[in-house]
């Protein structure tokens, strides 16, 4: 977006009471005022009120599903006019905030205590901002190279580039000043010990594992991968990825329509998405859907995976027909076929970090071994706090950038009450 | 068979759209391609004595997505040689033997008024526009609005030019003074055949924000502007409202200048009382074509209306515009919201309990967002109905039957008027007005 579309945009905001679009925003970012503030070319002041509600203001003006969030809320959906463009004006304010790295954050005056954070994630990325406004020192522990967790390296490429995501997290950092220690995962009692005995308090935001095992026959067999797994290679990688002449992607969520979306258009002959119920129990927006079939990819509806059939490499999938009986969906074992195909995705939901979880004294889950927290995101055992995936079991990047938020001011509360 | 041509105190042309005197009409070049645009006359840039103008001349009022909603300038007249002015007046005559050619002039002394005159009338010009309005510049040198802001030398002026001219003259009015009637009234004592207004407003478009000077900028300073555009329209309407309802001045026919952009503008004029138009900043904004658009729409409306001519509705708004004692205080509208068409902005909402009078309650469905109005407390104001972005969302309901008349200015008569303010009978006695203390509870 160049600044005369900005301003021609911004123009058309109704600067709307008590805005639905706000309401709709996980951040509650005040979009009328920043949209007004684009407007009368207070670029700056826009890009502090997106930054003070929302630490990955930039990163989410494109992440986001703005269709379902502030943009679907926006009034003129209402007329049929279409809405104001604000994950875009979101961009284009932060943006041109960042290009020209804008000193717009003051670290708050430091009070000698120390915040640990477990993965450098939406949520813990978030979490370090906030808290560095508040006078603490924040370590960040983080598995990979690279921080910004799935938006890095979860996201499908054509949504937002590395560079678009590192060049926001630089800008943070710079300016805040919080550490994140790469290639530092933390997975032993031991390592969990230290910074409990090191730290005043520690954030849990370590997201989801690897691509859950769906315990089919022929699941080892090459040519088999998890989306997560497939996307992260995608974004590391680039072009230098090859995907073979016939793809299967396995999932009806958000993560399976970036996948076969990239497959597709990385030059697979055939994509072909199965789901095992209807089209509309689908849990992807309905957008990402029309996104993956624009780009080639055909899909089965009502289809459950049998087995990867195959000698060492894959050759195709055995499926069997889904149907409803009495409101529950039941495997047709009389109807089964094969879709023949070089490479299986499958994006049917990641494991969650059970194993780290139950290393930690006391750490209460819920039955989808969800960490439980309260309203102030803190965990059963008061030292730690937890906040995106790993408590919502997977949503989106603004979801964690506000749990992230919020959890350092509960970290706050509890630290000044203690 | 609509029937455009005017005779405008004397001066005759095809249609009532004339160009102002502006940068518009700086050449004959200009006003030829105007001509062929459409335009039915032009008024030259004011000819009168040498000048230097300076370089930044024009400065603009931006409004949401509208660029030069308001404009200035501080140009001066012409700085063209007189001679080259006449010269090219006597050609484009030649072309255009029809349209109205008028020579906008401003000079000092009763000789240079004399000399000038001859020579615009020798040069074929079908009349006479002086020039009393300026309010930059040549007010500086006793010329322009110096003029037009004293009623008595202008009349004295307006009686040379008339005991000079053999062609008709406009005088041209400056809209800085405080009742137009007055250099009007002293126009017309002076003699002259018809008047045009307004001229420019004496006017600071902005500030800039790193070099504290205002626009447009020279060299650091900036001096007032005069200003222009759609933004001067209100002003003009109302100034030519005041002329064409004077006894004395509504007699010469007028010409209505100020912000006019389309057929709509021109259609309020005419029926305030003018009969011509003069355009300059839309000119300036968008080009001669716009004529397209104001001529189209001005036969629309005549066909619709069954008018034949302009003067056939020329004035036709004047009765309707009287003084506030004689509204009728029996008249009632309330507000009403149109449920299908509200996309649940709020705007209503908060422009009245924050700007207004509390009348307008939010859903308490948060889902849902569509207000409702509290019958009780609307004083039928219109501010809702003015905010909403929508085409006929809300709209004034009548709420009167119509049958009861009664003014301020007969409950003067009749001795029915408030005395003090425990008085019954005054107005916002009993009226709905939240206590202060409800200011601070959320709504929502």
């Amino acid at each position: 977006m160049n600044d005369t579309e900005a301003y021609y945009e911004a123009s058309r905001c109704l600067f709307c009471y008590d805005a639905p679009c706000v309401q709709a925003c996980p951040t509650s970012i005040d979009i009328p005022l920043f949209i007004k503030q684009i407007h009368t070319d207070n670029i700056t002041g826009a890009s502090k009120t997106i930054f003070d509600s929302n630490w990955l203001g930039n990163a989410c003006g494109v992440v986001c599903p703005t269709g379902v969030l502030c943009e679907g809320a926006c009034v003129y959906n209402h007329q049929d006019v279409p809405p104001i463009q604000i994950g875009r004006l979101q961009n284009y304010a932060t943006n041109k905030t960042i290009d020209v790295d804008k000193v717009i954050f003051k670290v708050g005056k430091s009070n000698g205590k120390k915040i640990a954070i477990i993965g450098a994630g939406p949520a813990g990325l978030a979490c370090a901002c906030e808290a560095r406004t508040l006078g603490y020192d924040v370590d960040i522990y983080e598995a990979k190279d690279k921080p910004s967790g799935l938006t890095v390296y979860g996201i499908a490429p054509y949504k937002i580039t590395n560079e678009e995501v590192l060049k926001e997290v630089n800008y943070l950092q710079s300016q805040l000043g919080f550490n994140i220690k790469y290639n530092k995962a933390i997975n032993s009692k031991e390592e969990l010990s230290t910074l409990e005995n090191n730290y005043d308090a520690v954030f849990i935001g370590v997201g989801l594992g690897a691509t859950r095992q769906l315990g089919l026959e022929g699941e080892e067999k090459e040519g088999v991968i998890g989306a997560v797994e497939f996307i992260e290679e995608l974004r590391m990688k680039h072009h230098q990825v090859k995907v073979p002449a016939k793809v299967v992607v396995i999932g009806g969520g958000n993560t399976a329509m970036d996948a076969a979306s990239e497959a597709a258009r990385m030059g697979a002959r055939k994509t072909v998405l199965a789901y095992r119920n209807s089209k509309e129990k689908m849990g992807a927006y309905h957008f990402e859907y029309e996104l993956a079939i624009s780009s080639g990819v055909d899909s089965l509806f009502n289809v459950t995976p049998l087995a990867i059939v195959g000698n060492t490499k894959v050759e195709g999938v055995k499926f069997a027909k889904t149907e409803l009986v009495d409101g529950k969906l039941q495997t047709n074992m009389n109807n089964t076929f094969i879709v023949r195909c070089d490479m299986v995705i499958k994006a049917t939901g990641q494991a969650k970090q059970g194993h780290l979880y139950r290393l930690i004294d006391g750490l209460e889950l819920d039955s989808k071994t969800r960490i439980k927290i309260n309203d102030e995101f803190q965990t059963s055992n008061p030292k730690y706090f937890a906040g995106g995936d790993a408590v919502n079991g997977g949503a989106e990047v603004v979801n964690a950038a506000y749990d992230g938020k919020m959890a350092a001011q509960g970290i706050h509360n509890w630290l000044q009450n203690k | 068979m609509i029937d455009l041509s005017i005779n405008f105190g004397g001066i005759k042309a095809p249609n009532p759209f004339w160009l102002a005197s502006a940068p518009p009409t700086n050449s004959g070049y200009q006003i030829m391609k105007a001509f062929e645009a459409g335009w039915g006359g032009a008024v030259w840039k004011t000819l009168g004595v040498p000048v230097v103008n300076v370089s930044s001349r024009y400065g603009s009022v931006n409004y949401s997505n509208t660029r030069m909603m308001g404009f200035n300038n501080i140009e001066l007249i012409t700085d063209r040689p007189l001679a080259d002015n006449l010269r090219e007046i006597e050609e484009v005559k030649k072309y255009f033997p029809d349209h109205a050619v008028i020579a906008s002039l401003m000079v000092e002394s009763r000789a240079e008024w004399e000399q000038i005159i001859k020579d615009v009338e020798n040069a074929g010009a079908d009349g006479i526009e002086l020039n009393f309005g300026c309010p930059h510049g040549m007010c500086e040198r006793g010329m322009g609005s110096a003029v037009g802001q004293e009623p008595e030398v202008l009349k004295t002026i307006v009686g040379w030019v008339k005991a000079a001219a053999n062609i008709p003259v406009i005088t041209k009015l400056s809209p800085n003074i405080s009742h137009i009637t007055d250099p009007g009234l002293a126009a017309v004592q002076g003699g002259t055949d018809s008047i045009s207004l307004i001229n420019t407003i004496k006017s600071i478009v902005g500030i800039d924000l790193d070099s504290y000077a205002p626009y447009p900028i020279v060299d650091g300073k900036g001096t007032n502007g005069g200003y222009c555009g759609p933004a001067v329209k209100p002003i003009a309407m109302h100034m030519l409202k005041d002329l064409a309802q004077h006894p004395d001045i509504g007699k010469v026919p007028l010409s209505g200048i100020g912000g006019i952009e389309t057929w709509r503008d021109v259609v309020e004029f005419i029926l305030l009382g003018a009969t011509s138009v003069q355009v300059c900043t839309a000119v300036m904004h968008y080009g001669f074509g716009i004529v397209r658009e104001m001529e189209a729409g001005l036969r629309q409306f005549m066909e619709e209306k069954n008018y034949t001519t302009i003067y056939d509705f020329a004035g036709k708004a004047l009765p309707n515009v009287t003084e506030w004692k004689h509204l009728n205080l029996k008249h009632k509208v309330i507000a009403e919201i149109n449920e299908d068409k509200c996309i649940g902005c709020d705007l209503c909402y908060i422009a009245c309990d924050d700007g207004a009078h509390q009348a307008i309650a939010l859903s308490d469905d948060p889902v849902n967002r569509i207000p409702s109005i509290i019958e009780a407390n609307c004083v039928g104001c219109n501010l809702c109905s003015l905010v909403c972005p929508v085409e006929d969302c809300i709209t004034m309901v009548k709420k009167d039957d119509g049958t009861k008349h009664l003014t301020w200015n007969e409950r003067t008569l009749n001795d029915d008027i408030p005395v003090t303010f425990d008085d019954d009978r005054a107005g916002g006695k009993g009226h709905f007005v939240p206590k202060p203390s409800d200011a601070l509870k959320h709504k929502r």
